[in-house]
């Protein structure tokens, strides 16, 4: 077959390991942007650990060192999970926190107080609160796989809808909720919600950082079945990856990332949304192990980064969370309105 | 071998296969043609276990597709339907490579990576091997899909219309390499193909389909006839021989009734 022959021998530029120059050219960009990302993300840290100490250093660095920690767990948690949520909801404009993962947090611990008072809460030890969200969100999860990723052909238009409205359903049952309480639970409630980073619970950071450190370990098998989830239903059950196992478990793995981060600082709505598509952006690759770590390493650059910022360089009492949620919706809407394809 | 044993499958209250019974000869190149909407690509993806049929047995040589490990079945059976959720990330080496996913689970070797090139070779697509994928012709993008599943390697091959959007250069290539993968190397390969002569030309078997049923399969001679080609296809054409081979004159009403038709005529 002479129009197949023509070219055969155009394949003198590969090397042994089948990468032509082109390739090789683009996979050196994404090592040295994972480099240049860690890079960051150290010096975002030292400079967190370290600016402006004034008496006890000693003091000031375990104070520090905590709040660091727990910065670190958020932003890997959710850079993470929200990369691969996105390959398995078959959406970029989906992320955990857009479909309402936060939201079913935020009514958890609501429905806690309400039914039964700010104590239980507090009594609760901070291990089977969080075992107990962790719980939750699973089943949430599992729910949300069972109705809008079992049939074959998804319908993401319907799957981002039921997202928004069970996400507001979810806000409007914890308002309501949140009403019928006496101002003490109420102030109690506030304060486990809006977790303030600046006192970090270290038995919590403990808890969550492990749960992190697990769930990353537990997500790097699924990465590569993950690259051939992005071929669709019917490329998984050619190429022999169990699709509906794949995104099973990567879905467990994602609420108990959200679960970690959630604890620590409550909602972070949108961070997700920017962080993974920044990544998506920046890598010009579509294998998950590296896109996953960018992601993590974007996430880790805006919260200790943006926290860093926002304490010690413009001087504002106001939390991360809430500039980050008002800089993503932002986002959110111009993506919105870009995507042509949900 | 691929056995089918009253397969049958419905959407709804439409019966789309109703109870096909067929085995499919191994090492050949099979077609299976018929008019839109036949059943042929819900039989194939049956074939390939894309789709659960409500009853029946399929198997694949010895593995029962409906039970079979999906990672052992698709060290056999390789397929293309028209995948259309394809990643803009992707250029056509990534999509080729992950014909190797079942081998290696995404670590290629050495070994993987030639047959990966051999692949591209065979399909011609070397000087777009760094494009994406939303950069190439319908065509382009179609070899690069039928160069994964020719780089995963498998027994057998079931292709949903491969010569979808090719010319005629790169169709009647395909064709010939099909033929190859048969001859040379004992593949089994199920084409679903739209045109009965490109069907006749190189097939050694064909099957026929209409409205969910098996209504004619045999040799292209046996098949490319007029009275079977009505019952298939609905549509009244003249056969003639050319070099030994059946072809149907279906382009033109005219061409129907021109008992004395001359292949020169047509082809000169
Ligand atoms: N997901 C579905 N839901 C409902 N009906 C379907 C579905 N998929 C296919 N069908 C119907 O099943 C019948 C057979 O479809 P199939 O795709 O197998 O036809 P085909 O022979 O491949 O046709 P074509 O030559 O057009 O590709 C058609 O009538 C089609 O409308
Ligand atoms: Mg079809």
């Amino acid at each position: 077959m002479t129009a197949v022959q023509d070219h055969a021998t155009t394949g003198h530029t590969i090397s042994a390991n089948g990468a032509s120059p082109a390739e090789k050219a683009k996979d050196r960009r994404v090592l040295a942007i994972l480099i240049g990302l860690a890079m960051l993300g150290l010096l975002a840290i030292t400079a967190y650990l370290t600016y402006g100490v004034q008496g006890s250093w000693s003091y000031a660095l375990s104070l520090r060192s905590r709040q660091v920690g727990s910065l670190i767990v958020v932003g890997i948690a959710i850079g993470a999970s929200s990369l691969v949520f996105q390959t398995i909801a078959g959406s970029r404009i989906l992320t955990p926190g857009v479909m309402g993962f936060d939201a079913v947090y935020v009514l958890i611990q609501t429905m806690i107080v309400g039914l039964f008072g700010a104590s239980t809460l507090q009594l609760l030890g901070v291990m089977e609160r969080f075992a107990l969200n962790t719980f939750a969100l699973m089943i949430f999860g599992l729910l949300l796989f069972r109705f809008l990723f079992r049939s074959n052909s998804r319908n993401l238009f319907v799957v981002v809808l039921v997202g928004i409205v069970l996400g507001s359903l979810f806000a409007s049952l914890s308002t309501l909720t949140s009403r019928l309480l006496s101002p003490d639970d109420f102030l109690t409630l506030q304060t486990v919600l809006f977790a303030s980073f600046t006192t970090v619970d270290p038995v919590l950071l403990g808890v969550t950082g492990a749960a992190t450190a697990f769930g990353l370990l537990a997500l790097w098998p699924q990465l590569r079945k993950l690259d051939v989830v992005d071929l669709g239903h019917d490329g998984c059950v050619a190429l022999g990856v169990d699709y509906h196992r794949t995104v099973r478990t990567t879905l467990v793995i994602v609420t108990l990332l959200v679960a970690a981060s959630t604890a620590l600082v409550g909602p972070m709505i949108f961070l997700g949304l920017i962080v993974a598509n920044l990544a998506r952006q920046a890598l010009p690759t579509h294998r998950h192990t590296s896109l996953v770590v960018a992601s993590a390493l974007i996430g880790l650059l805006f919260t200790v980064g943006g926290q860093f910022l926002v304490t010690h360089v413009f001087d504002l009492q106001t939390p991360i969370s809430v500039v980050i949620n008002l800089v993503g919706g932002l986002y959110f809407i111009v993506l919105l309105l870009r995507t042509d394809r949900l | 071998m691929i056995f089918l044993h009253a397969v049958s499958h419905a959407y709804g209250a439409t019966t789309v296969l109703d109870g096909v019974d067929l085995s499919i000869p191994r090492g050949k190149l099979t077609a299976l043609v018929g008019p839109n909407g036949a059943g042929k690509s819900t039989l194939l993806s049956a074939m390939a276990r894309l789709l659960k049929p409500d009853t029946g047995q399929v198997m694949v040589g010895d593995l029962d597709v409906l039970s079979a490990k999906p990672a052992q079945l698709a060290k056999k059976l390789g397929v293309l339907k028209q995948l259309n959720q394809l990643s803009a990330r992707l250029t056509v080496i990534d999509l080729v490579r992950f014909g190797r996913f079942p081998h290696c689970q995404g670590r290629l070797q050495a070994e993987d990576h030639r047959i990966v090139e051999q692949a591209m070779d065979y399909v011609d697509l070397q000087e777009f091997r760094d494009r994406f994928l939303d950069q190439l012709s319908g065509g382009q993008r179609q070899r690069a899909l039928i160069a994964m599943v020719l780089a995963q390697d498998t027994e057998y091959i079931l292709l949903d219309e491969p010569l979808n959007n090719l010319d005629m250069r790169h169709g009647v290539a395909m064709m010939q390499l099909l033929r190859q993968a048969a001859d040379d190397l004992g593949r089994t390969i199920v084409v679903v193909l739209h045109d009965i002569n490109f069907a006749s030309a190189w097939a050694d078997y064909l099957v026929g389909m209409r409205d969910g049923s098996v209504v004619a399969q045999g040799t292209p001679e046996q098949i490319v006839q007029r009275e079977p080609l009505r019952e298939i296809f609905g549509l009244d054409m003249q056969v003639v021989d050319v070099a030994g081979r059946k072809i149907g004159m279906y382009w033109h009403p005219e061409l129907v009734g021109a008992e004395e038709l001359s292949p020169v005529a047509v082809y000169g």
